[in-house]
């Protein structure tokens, strides 16, 4: 009896579909009285079968093709050390003191997108993945990641959630830009592109024509998000022009509070703009040569140019009053108002006591935001002089931000200066702020420090930030006149041995830096 | 132009590396800085000083027809950071072939030339026929108590029913696998352990099951009815089961085109298994070469992608004739110049299919596709900006609206690097890709875009 229920059982797994092998499987060959060899033997058949017969599927849609990218790609050379730059983007910096003889090169991957940046060169298609995780890793290298993967970056971006960054960032010269006399395809990549394509589009416009900027705004400008107004703002601060005045002046009156004091500010810095002047007549009023006396009260017309009402904790309403009227009139007011004398002059005259420290703060802030050297000269003052004693401000990162207004002669030679005199210990952010590669008078003074650090029994990883700068900012011909300190003979272990390796690493770095040029330059054409 | 002139890319040497490690570590080396005295010569071979933390230089030698290394720096590795970043250098740069090899170096490479003239010597002395055959008998027998051992389970399987699996939990098969590796059969223990994880792998995984323990049953009853096996087969079903071939396989002199390779960890990490995809530029035949090594001494066989050697392969036998063992090299091994020509979905498919007639337990089998569009899987956004749902990725012929499915690897089943490169490479046009196809889709592993023969490796 049970003989005949197996053998048809059995016949049923030769005969059946794939999908009652698999639920006879499930269910077990006891409950149906089979013998578990024959579903075995049926499985294999059926399993070999279709493998054997397997037929393609249908396709999917496809994707649409990319956009066309221009730009050439970089010599063979120079797109194997991207590779290699990438490859070795992770897990290099160790953040501990010692680091060894090798080069960094996660620092070497900045210099390289810059360099290609300057070439105009698009990236090699196989490394754009690559490219775009770093772009999300680093918010640092987003613009210059994203400017080089171009096109199809943005293409590859809109195919995979984890880089939809790269679609909201505010990146330039991502996208395929339309040309700025075609105003009907501006016009519709204004009303349907992607914000970073719309800021760039703005730039591009800007570049073309001053004037269009402001008019391309305000076309969308009611309906824009606040966010998005004040980024759009915030876009036009590069290449900042008088034309662009009367748009600025009538943000003066937008809803959002942070709309309405990017627009005093970007005001403040056009010396030639209506704010500035009612700010000039505010400020005259306050500071002179007989004396400082700070606004009585914040009325509404300050109010309408910006002026915030109330200060941040611990500070006295009048004096931050003062100060914002300060750093936002023009500082070429003050000639006059001090009868004539220049800007040095005017810092080191004696201010009533209290308020010699405000007053030179917001002048500080007003010579960067109008990017005026002869007053950030004038505030900085001598380089040899200890920093408590300079006129203006002792603070590091202020020094550094006027610095940056001077010229990169200038600027180089007050670093350098500074560094001869108070050594390397400080010099950190204001070697930030040099062109790079650092002038060889600079190279050499940073390199004289480093030699004597070492003579003072100094270890490298106190100078370790000092160094990494080095790394990245020292001319490469210097790499030379580093060998014979990274050869200096050592006994194992100690100081020594620590100075050696870190030298021969900045050497190692600098021929490296150097390749990486010299790959990136196109071969001449004939 | 002589041969030391084809240099290799930097993607080709850092394929040669054991680890990321290494690949990190040759990188930095790759540069002139730590270099002195860095030569080369026509007949292929590459050599250098480089300054590590002592006093005396590491000598650093590299014969590129192998390849073979030569330092005397204490690492393990192999190559070493030194032999990848001296053939970063000469890939960056070239180096001077003009004057010859320093004595160091010299020394080497005549010792590699003369051994490469002697003729193979046969085995160890007269072969003790008659041992042979009885430790070959004992080997069958256990085989035949594992196998039997291991119907009888898989037997026990489909009598309970797979549904009790889910909870039954991986260690009974871990154990079995351990019976099977008692019994002598390697190749019967790792099917085991696959099988036990599939339980564990996501939905479908019944059918899966079946597939594998039938496939698993098929190889049982093949080796227990060996004797009426046709000879091709009986070397399948041994080569399946971990046993070595009893007979010198085929040899084909070609120029090998290395198409892929990539290293796999077994599932308990102790044994790195190295795979190398070649096909023959002549034949057209594939082959594959497989390679071993345990931790931290990966396996010795490194063949950048992309370059041809001239060499002698010998087939082993059965396994549809895809197993291969590199014999003597003829030369250097050089870029090849071109991309290979690709076949369609339909093709590929075919090819895996007549395959399966000569080794029922393939899993996929090598093949060129091309030209073929990658369509990326996920939510995608359409022309118009809707959302289009689908879920695998798909290669497509670039004419027609065949297409083969892409497994996803990965934690989540999200798409690797690999296939976003592929993506990127393609930006929505053909291209030839290399890879396995079976019958879990194709896999690919290199790329190739129409207006260049470089191969990418796809990582």
């Amino acid at each position: 009896m049970s003989t005949t229920t197996e053998r048809t059982t059995d016949a049923a797994y030769t005969s059946g579909s794939w999908d009652d092998l698999v639920g006879a499987a499930l269910l077990g060959t006891e409950r149906r009285r089979g013998s578990p060899g024959a579903l075995l033997g049926a499985a294999a058949v059926q399993t070999v079968r279709r493998r054997a017969g397997l037929r393609p599927a249908e396709a999917g849609p496809r994707p649409e093709p990319a956009p066309h990218d221009p730009r050439p790609e970089p010599p063979e050379a120079a797109g194997r050390r991207l590779a290699q730059l990438l490859a070795g983007r992770a897990g290099a910096g160790s953040g501990s003191g010692r680091r060894g003889a090798a080069p960094d090169l996660t620092e070497l991957l900045p210099q390289w997108l810059a360099a290609a940046a300057q070439h105009g060169y698009r990236a090699p298609a196989s490394l754009i993945p690559a490219l775009l995780d770093v772009a999300r890793a680093r918010s640092d290298l987003r613009p210059q990641a994203l400017a080089l993967a171009g096109t199809r970056g943005l293409w590859l971006a809109r195919l995979n959630p984890d880089w939809r960054f790269a679609l909201r960032g505010g990146s330039g010269g991502a996208g395929e830009l339309p040309d700025a006399e075609d105003s009907v395809a501006v016009e519709r990549l204004w009303q349907e592109g992607l914000f970073a394509e719309r800021v760039a589009l703005l730039g591009l416009v800007r570049a073309h024509e001053a004037a269009a900027g402001p008019r391309l705004l305000e076309t969308t400008w009611s309906t824009e998000r606040a966010e998005d107004r004040l980024m759009f703002l915030d876009s036009l601060r590069v290449g900042l022009s008088a034309g662009d005045e009367p748009f600025l002046e009538a943000a003066l009156g937008d809803r959002s509070r942070n709309v309405r004091a990017t627009a005093a500010e970007l005001l403040s810095a056009l010396p030639t703009s209506a704010l500035a002047g009612r700010m000039a007549e505010r400020a005259l009023t306050c500071v002179g040569p007989e004396g400082v006396t700070p606004p009585a009260e914040c009325d509404a017309g300050m109010l309408r140019d910006g002026v915030v009402k109330r200060p941040p904790a611990g500070r006295g309403e009048r004096a931050w009053w003062l100060g914002q009227l300060v750093e936002s009139a023009p500082l070429s007011c003050w000639r006059d108002r001090f009868g004539g004398l220049g800007p040095a002059e005017i810092v080191a005259l004696p201010v009533a006591e209290g308020w010699a420290e405000e007053l030179h703060a917001a002048w500080c802030r007003a010579a960067v935001r109008q990017g005026d050297p002869a007053w950030s000269q004038a505030l900085l003052g001598e380089a040899s002089a200890p920093p408590a004693a300079g006129p203006a401000t002792a603070s590091l990162a202020e020094r550094a931000k006027l610095l940056s207004t001077l010229g990169e002669e200038e600027r180089a030679a007050w670093v350098a200066e500074f560094i001869r005199t108070h050594g390397l210990s400080e010099a950190f952010q204001l070697l930030g702020v040099c062109l790079v590669p650092w002038a060889g008078a600079l190279g050499r003074v940073v390199i004289e420090a480093l030699d004597s650090a070492r003579e003072t029994g100094g270890y490298p990883w106190s100078f370790s930030g000092v160094m990494g700068l080095a790394e990245r900012c020292l001319d490469p011909a210097e790499a030379g006149r580093l060998d014979a300190l990274a050869a200096e003979p050592v006994e194992e272990g100690g100081a020594a041995a620590y100075w050696s390796e870190a030298f021969q690493r900045l050497v190692a770095t600098l021929r490296l830096r150097a390749a990486l040029h010299t790959e990136l330059t196109p071969p001449p054409t004939h | 132009m002589t041969e030391q002139g084809v240099r290799w890319t930097a993607e080709q040497v850092l394929a040669l590396a054991p680890d990321d490690a290494s690949r990190k570590a040759g990188a930095r080396l790759g540069g002139a800085g730590p270099w002195s005295q860095t030569g080369g010569s026509a007949s292929g071979a590459v050599w250098g000083l480089c300054k590590g933390s002592g006093s005396t230089p590491y000598r650093t030698v590299v014969d590129l027809s192998g390849p073979a290394y030569k330092c005397s720096c204490p690492s393990r590795k192999f190559p070493c950071k030194h032999a990848l970043g001296l053939l970063l250098l000469w890939a960056a740069e070239g180096l001077d072939t003009s004057s010859g090899a320093p004595d160091w170096a010299g020394e080497w490479l005549a010792e590699r030339a003369a051994k490469a003239a002697r003729p193979a010597t046969g085995r160890s002395g007269p072969a003790d026929a008659e041992g042979a055959r009885k430790r070959a008998e004992r080997r069958a027998a256990r085989i035949g108590a594992g196998v039997t051992e291991l119907e009888q389970r898989l037997a026990d399987l489909v009598r309970g029913g797979l549904a009790g699996q889910e909870r039954a939990g991986y260690a009974a098969w871990e154990e079995t696998a351990a019976r099977m590796v008692d019994a002598q059969a390697p190749g019967l223990a790792s099917r085991v352990r696959e099988l036990g994880t599939i339980p564990s792998c996501g939905t479908g995984w019944p059918a899966r099951m079946l597939e594998e323990a039938a496939l698993l049953h098929l190889l049982d009853r093949a080796w227990l009815g060996v004797s009426g096996l046709p000879e091709p087969l009986v070397e399948t079903v041994r080569s399946r089961l971990g046993l070595q071939s009893r007979t010198e396989g085929e040899a084909v002199r070609d120029h090998w085109l290395v198409l892929a390779q990539y290293d796999t960890a077994s599932p308990d990490g102790r044994l790195i298994t190295r795979r190398t995809w070649l096909r023959g530029l002549r034949s057209g035949r594939p082959a594959l070469v497989l390679d071993f090594g345990p931790p931290g001494r990966p396996p010795g066989l490194a063949l950048p992608v992309g370059l041809a050697l001239e060499a002698e392969a010998r087939f082993r036998p059965g396994s549809a004739g895809l197993r291969a063992d590199l014999g003597e090299g003829f030369g250097p091994a050089a870029p090849c110049r071109t991309a290979p020509a690709g076949v369609s979905t339909t093709a590929a498919l075919e090819a895996y299919g007549a395959a399966l007639r000569e080794d029922p337990w393939l899993e996929s089998w090598p093949v060129v596709l091309g030209p073929v569009v990658p369509i990326p899987g996920g939510r995608q956004e359409g022309a118009q900006g809707e959302q289009q749902a689908s879920e695998a990725w798909q290669l497509a012929d670039a004419e027609g609206t065949s297409a083969l499915p892409v497994p996803l690897t990965g934690a989540g089943s999200r798409p690797g690097t690999g296939l976003w490169q592929l993506a990127a490479l393609s930006g929505g046009g053909p291209l030839t890709v290399f890879g396995e196809c079976g019958h879990l889709g194709f896999t690919p592993l290199t790329a190739w875009h129409p207006d260049s023969s470089e191969p990418v490796v796809l990582g």
